[in-house]
Formats: C-alpha cells, structure tokens, sequence
C-alpha cells in the first residue's frame, strides 16, 4: 500500500495549483493585499495560515460525525478563533516585532474565508488524515502566492528581498529609484492581478 | 510606387499562413496597410458608409496635438532660459525644447510599439492604431524633466494594464494615456510632482506649478499669493500669462489658446463630443463658485481661486478637451456625456481643494469617471426605457 491514497494525495496537490485558494478561487485576497510589503511579514502570515488551516482541519473533521448540523458554523468558528488566539499569544511572546508589525491580521485570520471554506467544504466530509494534507496543501498554496506577491513588492518597493538589499547603490547613483506605488495597497492589486493572469493563461482556463 | 508594391507582394508568402514568418504577419499588415490603401471590403452583416474610419480619427486628433507639442518645446526653452537668468530668442527657445521633447517622445512610442507588436502577435490580431494616439498623448502630460527610463516603465504600464489586459484597442475601461500618468504619479512622485519638476536649472533652485502654490497654504487668498510668486520668483503666475501658457507645467498644457482651437478643432471635424468639454467646463465653474462661497468658513487656501483661474491654472483645459472625451472610456449616450462631463468638472475642484497632496485633480476626476461612465449610461437608457414606457401606457 502506497504512503498516501490517490485521494490524500489529490487533497494535498490540488490547492497548490489547480484549484488555488488565491489565484483560482480567489479566497483571501484581504490579508494577501495587507502583509505583502515585505517577504518577512508574508513568510511569517503563510506559516500561520498554515499552522492554523492544518489544526482546524483537523479538530474539525474529527468532530465531524458530532457537530450538529445546524450550530456547525458555531462550532468550527469558535475552533477556528482558539487556534488564531493561541497563534496570535505565541507570535506576542516569541516574535514581538513581527507581532507588531502584523498588528490585526494574524487576528483576522479568522474571517479568511480559506479557513472557514476548507472547513465547511472539505473537512466536514472528510477524514482527519485527508483534512490535514488539505490544510497544509491550501496553506501551501495560499503562501505560495503571498511570498511571490512580497518578493515582487520589496523588490520593486524598496529595492531588497526578505530585508537583504538586492539592488546595488551604484544604480540609485544612476537615478534608479523605487517603485512608490508597489508599497501602497494598489501596487498589490497590479502583482497579484498579473499573476492571477499568467497562472490563468498557464492553467488553461479562458473564462469562469 | 508600384516597385514598393511589388517588394510587399513578393515577401507576401513568407508571412501568409504556414509561411516562415508567420508569427510576424501583424507586422507585415502593418506596414502594407501604412504604405497602401487596402483592398479588404466587409463581406456581411448591416454596415454604414462613412467616409471617416478609425485611421482618420487617429490622425486628426495625433494633428490637433502638434500645436501643443511646438508650444511645449518654445515653452521649455523659454522657462529654461528664465531659471538661467538669459535672455533667448525663440529659435534657441524651440531647439531647446525639442530637445528635451525628443527622446521622451522617442522612449514612448519605442515602448508603446514594442507592446502592441508583441500582443498583436501573441494574439495574432492586425496591429492597431490606438496605440499612436495614446503614445502622443503621454508624453504631453508629463514633465520635461522626467527621466527616460520612467517614461519607458510608465508606458509600458499604461499600455498593457490599461489597455491590452482588457483585450486591446478598444475594450479598455480606463485611459490608458492617463493610467501612464497616474502611474508614474504615485510611483515616483519627486519626478512628477512637487519641487523636483523644472528644477532643469542649477542645483538649489526649484520651480512649483501654478496649483502648487497656494496647495497646503492657510489663511491665505491665492490670487494673493500667485501675484506674490510672480513678483519672488522669475515666473509670471498673472492670469493672463497662465492663458497664454509661458507658467512652468507639463509639455503641452500650458497654453490654453492652443487647446481652445484644438478643441473647436476636433470639434468641427466631428471627432470629438462637445457636450462633455461644455459639461466638464459647467461642472467646474458651478463647483469653484461653491467653493468660494464656502471660504469664509475654512483656512484652505484652495477653495478661494475664482472660477476663471481653476480654468487655466494646471491641466484642466487639457485633459477635458484630449483624455476626457476619448470615445472607448468616456459615456456612450449624449445625455450621459453631459452628466459625465459635469462630474469630471466637479470632481476636478473638490481633488483640487480638498486634498493638500493632490494640487491637481483633473488625472484622478477623469479615471474615476471612466469607471462610472458604463453606470451612467446605463441610467440613461433605463430612465428613457422608463418614460417610453409610460407614453406607451397613456
């Protein structure tokens, strides 16, 4: 017997890119919008994402068969805002600059729809194992795009790459200068909407 | 000509399909559709004849700029000459400018080429004019002092968000020559805005737009305070002066007698819509008379310029007659385009005073508009569905 079924292994590819919680579905554009100025800050967002989406996963789908039907979007939000808490307290106690810096988006994961959805859509109705291969596969996937979106924007913004300066001085002293636009919320928008485009194009899929 | 024709016809095969070129057959059909009429005719559906085409529209409006861009080079030799401190005469005055001219205009349409030729080949469609009309436009709405390489990254912006995304020529929502300015405009903003524009002369020394002066400034009349410039500095901020356009600002807005005759211009050639530079013109007029009404109760200097100097102080008379009447992004229906003008109008003034960052709004009115001119008519036509309606019932 293989390591992973078919199914466990679809579970974990399938969010990385054929069915993108980002670029395809186009889930959790806000916080993709807010913590990409830095490839830190989008690295740190993707390792919660994940951590919390691979928990929720699973606690969720080993509730599955107990949660009544009617208060289960109760249940999985209250599971959901516990584990945001406790990454929200670890990053405060080990990681305060960092914690800072992301200020209410490490709370708002919470209402990232990528959460709630995966719970609702896959967790519900499926094993614990296959659950958490889809959480840590949409985190992937999630983060995947974050960090490309971030390594984009610092580059572009200010010229460095996960805080290491890329371009040399010499060519400020040629008059090369950093993109503003790329460190305001609409610079976002462009990258992500251009990669949203190439995966598109590359993914073969012309229209909704 | 007929040795031409037969060049073209004899490379014909290598870029027909299956052809060894092709891949570059929008080029081929480019150049042969420069150099000759063509021989293709619409073969069905219900077609109207007019003697005008898409061709014709585009040279007569990239024509109704080169009196703009002669103006912006006697103008930048003259402002150039003024920051020196010399006294030049217009010859010296012309080469200079259009030596500043020149290579913006060169990157622009360089860039702007390469994109189109590029779509047009990804996507294998014939090579469209629209571009030549948009590169002209850009470079008349920046600074003479721009750097080269942020002209080419602004127009390859411009080009492929705001137009080839969409689908191209003609499918865009907003201007693509104003998204290149915009663009560059948040993107490197010391080049753009702000005392670094028309610092061409000697370390130290700076220049401020016309708008830029009394921008942040309280408690103060900004008539005053143009009339004080004039007399501090070396450029005259009188009213006149301003009309007549010799007042430190983009390349080709400055004069305004210009843009008036290239307005009837276009106008009297039927290429463009009257009702949205009138409405534009209403809009700005009504929204400063507020504004000037409601002075007495605010320290913003802004709010106190008279209506006829919002007329001629930055680029307001230029982007209603040139950006705001582009027929792809502007409202479709005529009495749309009088609401639509209106706004841009409006908006104009209230970016103007409202917003101490914003000196100049008319970039930023026209964008938004472009975004609500679908809705707009899409209010037109539901309120004339509407009252045919209730003719229909009585």
């Amino acid at each position: 017997m293989a390591l992973l079924s078919k199914k466990s292994k679809e579970a974990f590819k399938d969010p990385l890119m054929a069915s993108n919680p980002i670029s395809l579905q186009v889930l959790g554009i806000c916080s993709a919008l807010a913590v990409t100025v830095q490839v830190q800050t989008a690295v740190v967002m993707t390792l919660a994402v994940i951590a919390v989406l691979a928990a929720s996963n699973t606690t969720i789908s080993l509730l599955r068969n107990k949660i009544p039907g009617k208060v289960r979007i109760i249940i999985q939000l209250s599971v959901i805002a516990t584990l945001v808490i406790v990454i929200d307290q670890i990053l405060k106690a080990y990681m305060y600059d960092m914690s800072r810096q992301l200020s209410v988006f490490i709370a708002l994961i919470i209402t990232n729809c990528i959460v709630m959805g995966r719970a609702e859509a896959f967790a519900m109705q499926n094993n614990p194992k296959d659950s958490f291969l889809d959480g840590v596969g949409n985190g992937l996937g999630y983060g995947g795009i974050l960090i490309s979106v971030a390594v984009f924007r610092e580059f572009l913004g200010n010229g460095s790459v996960y805080g290491v300066q890329i371009v040399p001085e010499t060519l400020y002293s040629y008059g090369y200068e950093n993109m503003g636009l790329m460190v305001l919320a609409p610079g976002a928008f462009v990258i992500l909407g251009l990669i949203v485009w190439l995966h598109r194009i590359f993914a073969g899929i012309e229209a909704e | 000509m007929q040795w031409l024709r037969d060049i073209l016809d004899k490379v014909a095969p290598l870029f027909e399909k299956n052809g060894k070129l092709e891949i570059l057959h929008p080029l081929y059909e480019a150049t042969d559709t420069i150099l000759f009429s063509t021989d293709e005719k619409t073969e069905s559906g219900p077609h109207i004849r007019d003697n005008i085409d898409i061709k014709r529209v585009m040279i007569l409006v990239v024509v109704s700029l080169v009196p703009c861009y002669i103006f912006g080079a006697l103008n930048i030799g003259y402002q150039e000459s003024l920051t020196f401190g010399l006294s030049s005469d217009w010859k010296t005055n012309l080469i200079s400018g259009l030596l500043k001219i020149g290579p913006i205009l060169a990157v622009t349409f360089a860039t702007g080429a390469f994109w189109e030729v590029l779509f047009a080949v990804i996507r294998k469609h014939s090579i469209s004019e629209g571009f030549l009309v948009t590169c002209a436009l850009i470079p008349l709405t920046l600074p003479a002092t721009i750097p080269l390489w942020q002209v080419a990254v602004g127009t390859s912006f411009g080009i492929v968000i705001g137009k080839e995304i969409f689908g191209g020529v003609g499918m865009n929502i907003f201007n693509p020559a104003l998204t290149t300015r915009a663009f560059l405009y948040f993107t490197y903003p010391a080049q753009i805005s702000g005392d670094k524009v028309w610092a061409i002369a000697p370390d130290g020394y700076s220049g401020a737009t016309a708008l830029s002066i009394p921008a942040g400034q309280l408690d103060a009349n900004a008539v005053t305070l143009l009339n004080n410039a004039s007399i501090n500095t070396v450029f005259d901020f009188s009213w006149f002066n301003m009309f007549m356009g010799w007042v430190p600002g983009s390349i080709g807005e400055t004069n305004k007698i210009i843009i008036i005759f290239s307005a009837l211009f276009l106008i009297f050639t039927g290429i463009t819509s009257w009702r949205i530079m009138i409405g534009s013109v209403i809009g700005l007029v009504f929204t400063a008379l507020l504004t000037n009404l409601l002075s007495p109760y605010s320290s913003n200097a802004m709010l106190t310029i008279p209506p006829h100097y919002h007329l001629v102080m930055g680029s307001f008379l230029f982007g209603t007659v040139f950006m705001a009447t582009e027929p792809v992004t502007s409202s479709h229906t005529e009495l749309g385009k009088w609401y639509y003008g209106f706004f841009i109008g409006m908006l104009t003034v209230i970016i103007r005073s409202i917003n101490p960052a914003y000196p100049e709004g008319i970039m930023l009115a026209i964008l938004l508009m472009n975004a609500f001119a679908p809705l707009i008519d899409y209010f037109v036509v539901k309120s004339n569905i509407k009252k045919r309606m209730t003719r229909y019932a009585q």
